[in-house]
């Protein structure tokens, strides 16, 4: 989809998504030449409809996750039907640990995906790592790798209870 | 009248990008699937013809003579397959390339939902982000096969055998996911309503190109354990006519054994309980059919 600032004729391009509530999602778009905003607002439907393609209106910050659809949609899924490639630590030294793929949160690129994430070491704060420790097991992983991939497309170096916040909210991560 | 310009007048990349991204998604799939000699498609169309336990004695014949075989179990809603190849509290090791599936019966791998979910008899149910019913539930159910073909570190196998669950339409959402699908094996017993049910699947799987099409008639006989004699199942014999009928070859016939049955679903497939026996000589066939008509020589690969 394309929208247009009649007043322009100029494509306007998107600028934020959100996930507000009672299943809305809110995706903003603007004017690059007035300044003009204008948010599309897709009621609980058509947010199941996106959301079940495995798609992000918007565009993908971040590369897609390694069965992301089934992870983020499945209710009740097994705590423990997903381990790390490392013998499983749950202290927050290994939860904070350096996001090397061996622990689970690298920056690789799936095959397929047009994504070149940045360099770099991403740490976690002791408070970041203590919310993430309360994500389920089911999805932590992933979170942990997508949370990783968000900082370093951002140049953030330490992951926060903000940058979650933030990141949340611009990835459109509903429940993580 | 204003007059507005068409979506492809106006010249603009989107931003939103979604055409791109399931352009993508279908990229990352064929890149996976490069790895794999021939998927092959075990379906029926009509559920309680044994297919699942078909897909698990052929995955464990085709394993025993060496070839590199990883199992995808397409039905969702009724999953048995980490069951029958016995992982079925296995874990998946979260790779950031893929999941690596658990290894069962005679080291395939396999993806299962029966894998994710929580309580055995958990039904099949997802998250909805705010509505009461998950209304795009077919949607998500193709997204779900796609990413157990996509997103699982399959590595290189000869064959991927998919058991598709009962359903024409089901057979269609594989298709549309693996559009150059070159085998499918469709499983019928001898009944006349097997027959007439699954030759719906036929039909669809000849209107679709699909290259290579055999039939596998299950439990075609009862096997006695007193007398040691074969008798007949069922009255008729559904699956020779619905091979006439059809053009479409029988491949295999296999005899029922309970054996069969309880021993598959204790995670232990029966062609390696037993492989000298009638039902294992039946699925020796069905993988040198399979291996004539889709020559996958393993000794000419490197091991995995």
């Amino acid at each position: 989809m394309k929208f247009l600032c009649l007043t322009c004729d100029t494509v306007m391009a998107f600028a934020e998504r959100q996930i507000p509530g009672d299943g809305t999602m809110a995706a903003v778009f603007a004017c690059p030449d007035c300044g003009r905003e204008m948010a599309m607002l897709t009621n609980p439907m058509e947010t199941q409809l996106v959301s079940s393609m495995g798609v992000k209106v918007g565009g993908r910050e971040v590369p897609a996750q390694p069965m992301e659809g089934v992870r983020s949609s499945l209710a009740g899924g097994r705590e423990d039907a997903f381990v790390e490639p490392k013998p499983p630590q749950t202290t927050a030294a290994h939860l904070a640990s350096s996001d090397s793929p061996s622990s689970g949160t690298g920056g690789g690129v799936s095959p397929g995906q047009g994504h070149t994430p940045r360099p770099g070491p991403v740490e976690w704060s002791p408070e970041a790592v203590e919310r993430l420790g309360r994500v389920p097991r089911f999805v932590r992983g992933m979170v942990k790798r997508i949370y990783s991939e968000y900082a370093r497309e951002n140049a953030i170096r330490t992951i926060t209870p903000d940058v979650m916040d933030t990141a949340r909210t611009d990835l459109g991560l509903e429940g993580m | 009248m204003r007059r507005f310009r068409t979506y492809n007048e106006v010249d603009h990349s989107t931003e939103s990008e979604l055409l791109e991204q399931v352009l993508e998604q279908r990229s990352k799939l064929a890149h996976r699937l490069e790895a794999v000699g021939t998927v092959v498609a075990v379906a029926s169309g009509k559920g309680g013809v044994g297919k699942s336990a078909v897909t698990a004695n052929l995955a464990a014949t085709l394993a025993q003579k060496g070839h590199r075989v990883g199992v995808v179990d397409a039905d969702l809603n009724g999953p048995s397959l980490a069951q029958m190849l016995g992982v079925r509290n296995a874990s998946l090791v979260d790779q950031e390339d893929g999941v690596v599936p658990p290894k069962g019966a005679a080291g395939i791998p396999v993806i299962s939902m029966e894998l994710l979910q929580g309580a055995h008899d958990t039904p099949l149910r997802w998250r909805d982000p705010g509505a009461d019913t998950f209304i795009w539930q077919s949607t998500m159910e193709t997204t779900a096969l796609r990413e157990f073909l996509s997103d699982v570190a399959w590595g290189e196998l000869d064959y991927l055998l998919v058991d598709v669950p009962p359903g024409t339409d089901k057979i269609a959402r594989l298709l549309e996911l693996v559009p150059g699908l070159p085998v499918a094996l469709v499983v019928t017993t001898p009944s006349d309503m097997s027959r007439s049910v699954v030759a719906r699947s036929l039909r669809m799987l000849a209107e679709a190109e699909v290259p290579v099409v055999a039939l596998v008639a299950n439990m075609t006989e009862y096997h006695c354990p007193g007398c040691g004699e074969l008798h007949p199942l069922f009255p008729g014999d559904g699956a020779q006519e619905l091979a006439r009928t059809s053009q479409i070859p029988i491949w295999a016939s296999v005899p029922f054994d309970p054996r069969l049955a309880r021993e598959t679903d204790s995670g232990r497939p029966w062609v390696l309980e037993e492989p000298e026996g009638q039902v294992a000589g039946a699925f020796l066939e069905l993988a040198r059919q399979l291996a004539a008509t889709h020559i996958v020589d393993p000794s000419s690969q490197e091991a995995p």
